[in-house]
């Protein structure tokens, strides 16, 4: 039996531009990584040494150099889910490449949330001496991480990858629905309920010019990472599918070769 | 045939199976039972406690039962490969939604009705009579937001490997808010501690958005949902 060899399988199905290659580095994503990597350093640094304890806080203080960039990663890689989500769904050419780009932002969005909320808890028992409370913000985000965890279920459904697209990207625009009635839900709950909270979530903290600026740091340094990761991350997706494809190519000309043999 | 013809037979159909094979009577309705029991047991019978937070155990009985009655209404479906039949006969998926939810809508108000009575008989609730109106308000918004996510993501997991793990995974997250929203306004209904009834309805108002919200989204998301 001989195995055809399949060819023009190279390009994939959905007309997007991927290269077959077997590197998903790039120029860009060299300069970006090493960018990211100075910045992180520089966050180290700053976060660690240079920056001041809190006068309330002390040391616990230099958590939120990580836990406040995290979140805003996570926010942004949601986003970013949601607007590929819709650009897959609502453009003609249905490109794969926005489905992928969706759930490459989705797994670092899922990651970077549980950071946030092991961080934060850790920040928790320090300062208000408890792990967690059921303040709105927290309970909003614990669900958002459920949420997607359930995105990224889905996308493990199986069957083609148009239908893993279509699937994921509707739950994806769903997920995004929820997250203001979750809040809304949320918000009403606490206000009404909760008589007072151990310690103020926000306000009292009265923030020093190198804190801020140490803060910033890290926003930086993790938008860095977040964009490597997620560049690495859907070049990596696109040869899995592409290796998904050809498996079903010489697959079918192994059939056909049979018939023919016949 | 008109989307919401589709959706009326559609529904009678469920209902008809549903009453008919018995499966509700006689698994779900104990199950929710159970469930009922279970919690008194988790709370050591304590009555205190239980009157207080009867509203929200009745609720996540009725949303652990809904998860197996969105099972149930879509393996009938998906067994025979009805649901593609019906698509490639040229069904309205926002007909076939609307059906599915609306078989759902009539099971769960019976089943909240039965777990409200159970809560009244185990927890010693009582249902005060200027509150009926709120009541059943909230059981009909938040009874419609559960149908339809329950059908939305029921229909995405028909038929695919690990649907019974992805259903629940998927459903939870997304009905919190009615959870919460729905276990408030009944306790403003019922008076339950300190919950006064003019509370309740700024809950009514979440429940209807997120009813209006999932059921206009899963109309109109269903039917690429479907398709295979």
């Amino acid at each position: 039996m001989t195995t055809l060899d399949p060819k023009p399988t190279d390009t994939p199905s959905d007309g997007g531009t991927v290269t077959p290659s077997r590197s998903t580095g790039t120029n860009a994503t060299r300069v970006i990584g090493i960018a990211a990597a100075v910045a992180m350093a520089w966050l180290v640094l700053f976060a660690l040494v240079i920056s001041p304890a809190d006068v309330n806080q002390g040391e616990s203080v230099r958590l939120l150099y990580i836990h406040v960039p995290t979140i805003w990663v996570a926010y942004l890689s949601f986003v970013v889910t949601a607007v590929a989500s819709g650009i897959y769904l609502f453009t003609k050419k249905h490109s794969l490449g926005w489905d992928r780009l969706a759930g490459a932002s989705a797994e670092f969005g899922v990651a970077f949330v549980g950071l946030t909320l092991i961080v934060g808890s850790l920040w928790g028992r320090l300062t208000w001496g408890v792990f967690w409370q059921w303040d709105a913000r927290l309970t909003t985000t614990a669900l958002l991480f459920v949420a997607y965890i359930g995105y990224l279920a889905v996308r493990r459904l199986g069957g083609s990858h148009q239908q893993r697209a279509k699937r994921s990207a509707v739950v994806g625009l769903l997920s995004v629905l929820l997250i203001p009635l979750v809040h809304w839900s949320v918000v009403i709950w606490r206000s009404l309920h909760q008589t007072a909270s151990i310690a103020n979530t926000e306000g009292d903290i009265k923030m020093d010019g190198t804190m801020l600026f140490t803060l910033f740091v890290g926003v930086v340094a993790f938008s860095l990472l977040y964009v490597w990761l997620v560049m690495h991350r859907t070049r990596a997706m696109a040869m899995e599918d592409m290796l998904e494809d050809r498996g079903l190519d010489v697959a079918l000309a192994e059939r056909r070769a049979e018939g023919a043999g016949r | 045939m008109s989307t919401w013809r589709v959706g009326w037979l559609i529904a009678r159909k469920d209902l008809r199976i549903e009453w008919r094979s018995r499966v509700i009577t006689n698994q779900v309705l104990p199950f929710a039972f159970v469930t009922m029991v279970i919690f008194g047991i988790a709370l050591d019978a304590n009555t205190d406690v239980l009157e207080l937070v009867a509203p929200g155990l009745v609720w996540l009985a009725t949303m652990f039962s809904l998860l197996l009655l969105v099972q149930r209404a879509f393996s009938v479906e998906a067994d025979d490969g009805a649901l593609d039949a019906m698509r490639v006969a040229g069904v309205d998926a926002r007909g076939i939604f609307l059906g599915k939810a609306i078989g759902l809508v009539v099971q769960l108000l019976v089943l909240e009705v039965l777990l409200l009575c159970a809560a009244m008989v185990l927890y010693g609730e009582t249902i005060r009579l200027d509150g009926v109106v709120l009541l059943v308000t909230t059981m009909v918004s938040a009874t419609c937001g559960l149908a339809a996510v329950g059908t939305l993501y029921g229909g995405l997991a028909a038929g695919s490997k690990g649907r019974e793990t992805l259903l629940p995974l998927l459903t939870l997250p997304a009905v919190a808010p009615v959870l919460i929203g729905a276990t408030r306004a009944v306790e403003s209904a019922l008076g339950t501690g300190v919950a006064e009834l003019s509370e309740g309805w700024q809950w009514v108002s979440l429940l209807t958005v997120f009813a209006v919200v999932f059921g206009v989204g899963g109309a109109l998301a269903f039917g690429p949902l479907i398709d295979e």
